[in-house]
């Protein structure tokens, strides 16, 4: 399934965020988007998920979804999301328990999603009892469970340290070699974007507009430092002023 | 030469409160211990100011003669049928006021008009209108049990993080999913907290309305103790209310553990 995103314009209280994005994702594709603060990537990301209605434009799906995709565009949140009166199997379980599954299948696959995260030791554990890295892999256990056709992370390691966010690029990657979805990953970090993606999507600062897609020509496994220093330099190259007028801005507000 | 050594002077701790087990023991036995000797010594008028003995006479009187039970469970079924009604009732309308906008917009104007009201002033409506029975007691329970239960519930949902609520509508969840599985056990330590004000809001109102016109109940007891000048029993009956509030607390403490596990 391919994702097409045309003319996705977003007014808040008439201050244009968003303006004009046009972008064709390719199925399987992994595309980062990146942008100084406040250019609307994680506006973008709510529309494209249906969980914002844009002022103007529209997003479209080419082709089917995999059959078994229980929920087509699912999401990895930034603060992780979890219920904290849920244990970890039952959080998981959370994304299954309105579909009609038998008991077994609904098992399974929680145990599998638990498996491939690393969290099978951890099922019966309430969130407050995990570190940051494991609830983030909660929430990515979560959003694997439903098989999505489109995975949505939005700024997924940002509430993490460097450490941890390190060990779940990793995760990531490891993830992301067995399971078939296409990627839409936000963040503000550009390692996370040169080591992950496919193709950088730079958005300029408010109104949010693309300014240039970068595709990254390296395999995943041979991303790490010198080979893709020349991507993040040009990434940086591409946001830095931008990035310092954000800074520097007042909020309003 | 050697330059002269001084240690970092320690400047932290205190300001952290810690328990000791025995100073609340101490506390009690030197009031207690304190009181009873001013009354023996003849410092405490006794006909005003009973001793702690007298008053354990008072309540091992009341329990050989069986008033005790009868006075507690009269006052105990009252708040127990009053609080539920009151809360069953609060807790559908606090929590539509939630969920729903317009609930919130047609009953925030009349919770905010009515809750102020002292419930106890009702009480001679509600006798005139369900007479001077057990009807008018519960009723004047429940009304003074349901408004701060519908504020306590709407607030709850308020504060109940969107970010939840958003997560669960990306998975695709019901509406009433989201109620059922997020909203409510988001909503759990808000609407216990406001159990705790109601129970002492029942306890309050059930003394009171018995004041008015009841035969049995820990507030008839306390005001006829009263009025025939027998201040062994009434401080007896304000003892009984004290243990009273202790239990239910206790027992609203425990369920805060079980259903609060997670936090």
């Amino acid at each position: 399934m391919d994702l097409r995103l045309e003319g996705i314009t977003h007014h808040y209280d008439g201050l244009l965020a968003l303006d004009g994005i046009d972008l064709a994702v390719r199925d399987g594709e992994t595309v980062a988007i990146i942008g100084p603060s406040g250019c609307g990537k994680s506006t973008l990301l709510g529309i494209v998920g249906g969980l914002l209605k844009p002022t103007a434009g529209r997003v479209v799906t080419v082709g089917a979804p995999r059959a078994d995709s229980l929920n087509p565009f699912t999401y990895v949140f930034q603060d992780f999301a979890l219920l904290p009166w849920r244990t970890v199997a039952a959080n998981v379980a959370l994304a299954l328990e309105h579909h009609r599954l038998p008991r077994a299948e609904r098992q399974a696959r929680v145990q599998a999603a638990l498996a491939l995260t690393g969290l099978a030791d951890f099922a019966a554990a309430l969130p407050r009892q995990l570190s940051g890295g494991m609830r983030q892999r909660v929430g990515i256990a979560r959003a694997l469970v439903v098989r999505p056709a489109v995975l949505l992370l939005d700024e997924p390691l940002s509430a993490l340290d460097a450490q941890t966010r390190e060990l779940l690029m990793e995760d990531l990657l490891a993830i992301w070699a067995r399971e078939r979805s296409t990627r839409l990953y936000v963040t503000h970090n550009l390692d996370e974007a040169a080591r992950l993606a496919d193709r950088v999507v730079v958005l300029s600062r408010r109104p949010g507009r693309i300014r240039e897609i970068v595709a990254i020509d390296v395999p995943l496994a041979e991303r790490s430092g010198p080979a893709i220093a020349g991507v993040r330099e040009h990434l940086w190259a591409l946001i830095r002023d931008e990035a310092r007028d954000a800074e520097r801005e007042v909020q309003h507000g | 030469m050697a330059e002269r050594t001084a240690p970092v002077p320690f400047r932290g701790g205190g300001f952290q409160p810690r328990p000791r087990r025995l100073v609340p023991v101490a506390v009690f036995v030197a009031v207690i211990g304190l009181w009873q000797l001013a009354s023996a010594r003849g410092w405490l008028p006794a006909l005003f100011m009973p001793s702690p003995w007298q008053i354990v006479g008072a309540l091992g009187d009341m329990i050989d003669s069986g008033t005790l039970g009868k006075h507690i469970g009269a006052s105990l079924s009252r708040i127990a049928l009053g609080w539920v009604l009151g809360t069953s009732a609060g807790l559908a309308i606090g929590l539509a006021m939630g969920i729903f906008s317009a609930a919130r917009a047609a009953g925030l104007p009349v919770v905010s008009a009515l809750f102020p009201i002292p419930k106890i002033a009702l009480l001679p409506l509600f006798i005139l209108w369900f007479g001077i029975g057990e009807p008018s007691k519960v009723a004047t329970i429940g009304f003074g049990v349901f408004f701060p239960t519908v504020i306590a519930a709407y607030t709850a949902c308020d504060s109940v993080p969107r970010n939840l609520i958003r997560m669960g509508q990306s998975f695709g969840l019901p509406a009433a999913a989201i109620v059922w599985k997020i909203l409510v056990p988001g909503a759990m330590p808000g609407i216990l907290a406001g159990f705790r004000i109601t129970a002492s809001i029942a306890l309050i109102l059930v003394v009171a309305a018995e004041m008015i016109g009841a035969q049995y109940g820990i507030g008839a007891f306390i005001l006829s103790a009263g009025n025939l000048m027998q201040t062994d029993q009434l401080l007896a009956g304000v003892a009984l209310l004290s243990l009273l509030g202790l239990a239910v607390s206790a027992v609203l403490g425990a369920i805060e553990r079980a259903v609060l596990r997670w936090r």
